[in-house]
């Protein structure tokens, strides 16, 4: 159970980055997660709510993209998408594979908009 | 609404003190080794065997990782190396910032051979980089075979299997070729070894295996390690 140390390290960058937007205020987040990240994405979202509650992050918007595990054919270097762990190429079936997506566990993107009097943002930061 | 690309890593933060960690391991020729398993299934025992089987001049240290007690760290200082004990209070893995707190104090270029032995844990783990030249999982027969498939993530990245506690193998229902293949078909090309701690069968292979990879760290020096 890691998920809360990555949920105050999401804030954290969502912080940081806010700072550099002055006059916006931070709506949306958005997370890439590869499958094989070993974070739960509905973990991270009950960590991330219990962290924003009754903060002016409150209704900051989490997105999480769930990144599937891919290979690419080292032979005839054909990328797909791995079904079951077999990282066996379909196209040419060589056995000689590397890993290519799955890992993720990347900061995406932060969406921001002009502040209005209520949005998140415009309470002192805790 | 404004969207900011930001692509970086969510524990960029722990992956930037790992670096620095990387860098200084490699400046000095130290290999740094994280062990990771589940709970019980003999890290401390592997480290043990290691550490008996090495002459007290050898330049070898221990970090070893548990939520509480300092019971692992007085087991392996019995051996004469130096050995610290990271108590994590409840937090169920090692992050880099630890071990750069815990180094304070030692000095890189006296250590040849530095073991990171994690918190008994097969998933949280696996997330945070130390600054590690590799991974290494250990695996015992009293568990179930199926357990690269369960926690794909730490057999994906680690680069060893050790299978441990063989010996044990005629009294319990173990399939070491499906769980050879299960860690394969995860990662293909993870190298596997097979011990027994407590019949000390293939130790020599895990001893080799440590001298190769010290060597590709520091191919000056040509002592082995046994």
């Amino acid at each position: 159970m890691h998920e809360m140390g990555i949920a105050c390290e999401v804030l954290a960058a969502v912080r940081s980055e806010a700072k550099r937007h002055p006059g916006k205020a931070p709506r949306k987040i958005g997370l890439r997660i590869g499958e094989l990240a070993a974070v739960d994405p509905d973990a991270l979202r009950f960590c991330f709510e219990a962290i924003t509650r009754d903060t002016d992050m409150e209704s900051l918007e989490l997105e999480i993209e769930i990144c599937p595990f891919r290979f690419r054919c080292l032979a005839c270097g054909h990328e797909f998408v791995v079904q079951n762990y077999d990282s066996q190429c379909p196209q040419c079936a060589d056995m000689k594979t590397e890993c290519i997506g799955g890992q993720e566990l990347d900061l995406a993107y932060l969406e921001v908009e002009d502040h209005e009097p209520s949005a998140v943002g415009t309470k002192s930061t805790q | 609404m404004n969207r900011v690309p930001l692509e970086q890593k969510v524990l960029s933060e722990n992956d930037r003190i790992a670096a620095e960690l990387r860098a200084h391991f490699q400046a000095h020729g130290t290999l740094c080794l994280n062990l990771i398993s589940s709970p019980g299934s003999g890290k401390t025992s592997l480290l043990e065997c290691t550490l008996e089987s090495m002459p007290r001049d050898r330049r070898v240290a221990v970090l070893t990782g548990d939520i509480q007690t300092d019971n692992d760290a007085a087991r392996l200082k019995r051996f004469g190396f130096p050995v610290k004990q990271i108590t994590t209070g409840g937090t169920c893995h090692l992050d880099a910032r630890m071990i750069e707190r815990h180094l304070a104090g030692w000095s890189l270029p006296s250590i040849d051979l530095l073991f990171i032995e994690n918190v008994g844990n097969l998933v949280c783990p696996s997330s945070y980089d130390l600054g590690e030249a590799a991974k290494v999982v250990v695996l015992s027969v009293t568990e179930g075979e199926d357990k690269p498939l369960k926690y794909p993530s730490i057999f994906l990245k680690s680069e060893l299997l050790v299978l441990n506690k063989i010996d044990l193998l005629p009294y319990v229902p173990f399939d070491m070729n499906a769980a050879v293949e299960n860690a394969r078909r995860v990662h293909p090309g993870i190298e596997i070894l097979k011990v027994s701690c407590l019949t000390g069968k293939g130790l020599h292979d895990w001893l080799t295996w440590l001298d190769h990879r010290r060597r590709a760290i520091k191919p000056v020096e040509t002592e082995a390690l046994t």
